[in-house]
């Protein structure tokens, strides 16, 4: 492309150009027909789609979205009724199944691989070598065969039967179909005991600015815990026996073929959810050590003979420079995470993916059940790009 | 003065592309000029036909010679007998579909037919751009358990986790089914069959549920084919019929007298082996039918006139078809039930041939 600067065309006498050789007009030129051309093509396609659908007698409706549904959900919602639960209503319930996996796969991700990526610059060898080993294997190998090796490896482990599943103190129930565990729930006086609990709170707040101020004034040491503690403790335990026992415990138990009661996690949410953190943090890893590795090594040079201890060099010179550094990909990760979830559709998993895909189906409305699901997986997509946009601008370099 | 030589030649090659983009925006795409299927597919010296693929008895592939094998296929074969007089490893294109990607093909005539035990429902017929032609097999949905679940009927389901191919009319009746008697059940929901026989097989699910013909050419497919029961309950009607592209009558009339041929060939007792003592015959109707007279058959489909003789010559008769693929010295071991011909109490039954 042509650049004012490079050009020798303005020494030349001007009258001689003729305006087609002119290097504005060109350039205005070229932008204008290149957006002539993206708009033509977006035209064409839309256009052609269009003729098509309508030859083919299946012109776009999205009012097939409010519909009922008609199947049963595999996970989601307890008292979901197909026969009066509109299209668009399954959906939500499918993407909150996505949003269950992305929430706990970002924060878990997240961790394992900040984790992993201070192993591999750690100076033990076991360490480094098996958070390498980790990174190499789960960042080379396509996410679709983790998934399909953890869902079919994990139900390999299981026993048998459901009858005799594996039981941890809880009672927990671990089998092939789902993890059962106790519902926690909360009674109607429960409020009694929150209020109390958020009033212990205050007041140990209190207590614990009202000890820095006497540390301050007259150098006792301020023992903000021995404060904080007891406060806190008193108060929500005398809210627990003025509410007389805020939660209920429902129990599962095992009825004919499957345990009822009680809440579960399904095989497929747990092996996706395992999936992408696992793939998701290998990357993650990479990241955060060639961020704290791109800190010059005279930052650290230079905090040492300060006097700075290693843990203080890490905490203030290297992690906020690496920080800059890790959080632009760091963004990227998150949306691959977010995207990636919809693999879930290969296992099983009842994801607004998989919901989408039985109203297309059910429907034909491929074109109008897709347009609504990209819109809100682009919607997600956006939000986590936002916040991350967010954090880099508060981390961003201030010159004073 | 060479980079401003680049620019004027891009200049110049946007702006072609901007013409061309926006001249071939006004006119339409040219499909609309394309005739019937049936020139198309004779132009094209090749039938693509959808089939499963998957599902032993109906479209699976042999796993020795790679040859697409089932009651499907074998339909798909007697098409092309009829359009192009023999079937050839080169004249036939089995394009193998999963339930959710079968319709779509169709209607982008990605295929020309769809034999894929695709169930004849009111919403696919209206909304779906699709025509349904004559059933080839009458099923109903049914579930599969193991057998020593002890399990007699859907009833004793209650709370049962059921595997389900996502994208067809299964997951919406084994809903209602269920519904209906007060039941609960925990779906699980795959994408291909194998997924599900495979989940059944693990212990995923305690019930498999899609058509009863599908269980039993599933259940061949495992292991242990013992260790499975079908259930007697039936809990809908999944009429199994072709589909083409709606609005092309002739393509429509080859497809359903492709397979009313074969039903009017087993009423008459005409078969892939006897058929040369058939062509002599002093029956008039079987003369009309095999176009061997002066009687117009094939011509007025606008295919060759006794293309009935190589329908059956390729394939055989409707009973031939069911017994090579579902019938009792199959693995499926299927009885003909409802699929017997009309004359010996069945529903199967082909329209006047005059």
């Amino acid at each position: 492309m042509a650049q004012p600067q490079s050009t020798g065309l303005k020494q030349s006498a001007p009258a001689s150009v003729p305006f087609w050789r002119d290097i504005r007009f060109i350039q205005i030129f070229l932008q204008v027909a290149f957006l002539i051309s993206v708009i033509g093509l977006g035209y064409l396609l839309i256009h052609n789609l269009l003729v098509n659908l309508e030859r083919s007698g299946l012109m776009i409706n999205f009012s097939v979205l409010n519909r009922p549904f008609g199947a049963e959900i595999a996970e989601g919602q307890a008292d979901f009724d197909p026969a009066s639960t509109s299209n668009l209503r399954a959906l939500l319930v499918g993407l909150q199944n996505t949003l269950r996996v992305v929430g706990i796969g970002l924060v878990g991700a997240t961790v394992l691989g900040v984790l992993a990526g201070i192993g591999q610059l750690s100076t033990n060898w076991l360490l480094r070598t098996t958070t390498n080993a980790y990174t190499e294997l789960f960042r080379n190998t396509p996410l679709l065969v983790q998934l399909y090796f953890i869902y079919r490896g994990l139900r390999g482990t299981m026993p048998d039967r459901i009858a005799d599943s594996y039981q941890l103190p809880g009672p927990i129930y671990i089998n092939r179909r789902a993890v059962n565990f106790p519902l926690i729930q909360t009674t109607d006086t429960a409020w009694i005991f929150f209020g109390l609990a958020a009033l212990g709170l205050v007041l140990g707040i209190g207590l614990w600015i009202w000890r820095l101020r006497v540390q301050e004034r007259t150098g006792q040491p301020a023992n903000t815990l021995r404060w904080f503690t007891p406060a806190f403790l008193l108060l929500a335990a005398l809210g627990w026996i003025a509410a007389g026992g805020p939660f209920t415990v429902e129990n599962p138990q095992l009825e004919r073929f499957n345990f009822v009661g009680g809440d579960r996690l399904s095989a497929e949410y747990i092996t996706l959810t395992i999936g992408l953190i696992l793939y998701t943090a290998a990357f993650i890893a990479d990241i955060v050590r060639a961020g704290i590795q791109a800190v010059p090594h005279g930052q650290i040079e230079a905090a040492r003979a300060q006097g700075f201890t290693s843990s203080q060099t890490l905490r203030l010179i290297v992690l906020p420079q690496a920080l800059r550094l890790i959080i632009p990909p760091l963004g990227n990760q998150y949306l691959n995470l977010a995207k990636n979830s919809s693999l879930g559709i290969a296992i099983g998993f009842f994801d607004i993916y998989s919901v989408a895909n039985v109203i297309s189906n059910q429907t034909g409305q491929s074109v109008a059940v897709f347009v609504v699901m990209m819109g809100i997986y682009l919607s997600m997509s956006l939000v986590i790009s936002a916040v991350m946009n967010l954090v880099n601008y508060s981390m961003r370099l201030r010159s004073r | 003065m060479k980079r401003n030589t680049r620019s004027l030649a891009l200049a110049g090659f946007a702006f072609v592309l901007v013409v061309v983009l926006s001249l071939s925006a006004v006119v339409p795409s040219t499909r609309a000029q394309e005739g019937s299927i049936l020139e198309q597919v004779r132009s094209r010296g090749v039938l693509n036909c959808g089939v499963n693929g998957e599902l032993p008895g109906f479209g699976a592939l042999d796993p020795d010679t790679q040859q697409m094998l089932g009651f499907d296929a074998d339909f798909c074969r007697a098409l092309a007998a009829a359009i192009f007089g023999e079937v050839t490893d080169s004249n036939i294109n089995f394009v193998q579909l999963t339930a959710q990607e079968r319709f779509t093909a169709v209607q982008t005539r990605q295929v020309d037919v769809l034999f894929r035990n695709a169930t004849w429902s009111l919403q696919r017929d209206t909304e779906l751009g699709l025509d349904f032609g004559p059933t080839t097999f009458y099923d109903g949905q049914a579930l599969m358990v193991s057998a020593d679940l002890g399990v007699a009927s859907i009833d004793d389901l209650d709370g049962a986790s059921i595997c389900v191919l996502r994208g067809t009319t299964t997951e919406l009746n084994i809903t209602e089914a269920m519904r209906s008697r007060g039941l609960t059940f925990e779906p699980v929901y795959f994408d291909q069959p194998s997924e599900t026989i495979g989940a059944l097989e693990g212990g995923r699910c305690d019930a498999l549920t899609s058509d009863r013909s599908q269980l039993a050419g599933l259940r061949t497919s495992t292991a242990d084919p013992g260790a499975y029961v079908i259930l007697e309950d039936t809990i809908s009607k999944e009429p199994l019929t072709p589909a083409y592209i709606q609005g092309d009558a002739q393509w429509a009339d080859v497809v359903n007298w492709t397979v009313y041929a074969t039903i009017q060939a087993e009423e008459f007792g005409i078969t892939s082996e006897n058929i040369d003592d058939f062509l002599t015959s002093e029956d008039e109707s079987i003369q009309r039918f095999l176009g061997q007279g002066e009687n117009p058959s094939g011509t007025l489909l606008g295919l060759e006139n006794d293309f009935v003789v190589d329908v059956i010559r390729a394939v055989g008769n409707y009973g031939e078809i069911f017994a090579r693929n579902l019938g009792p010295d199959t693995p499926l071991a299927l009885d003909r039930g409802l699929n017997e011909l009309w004359t010996n109490g069945g529903l199967i039954y082909a329209p006047a041939w005059r």
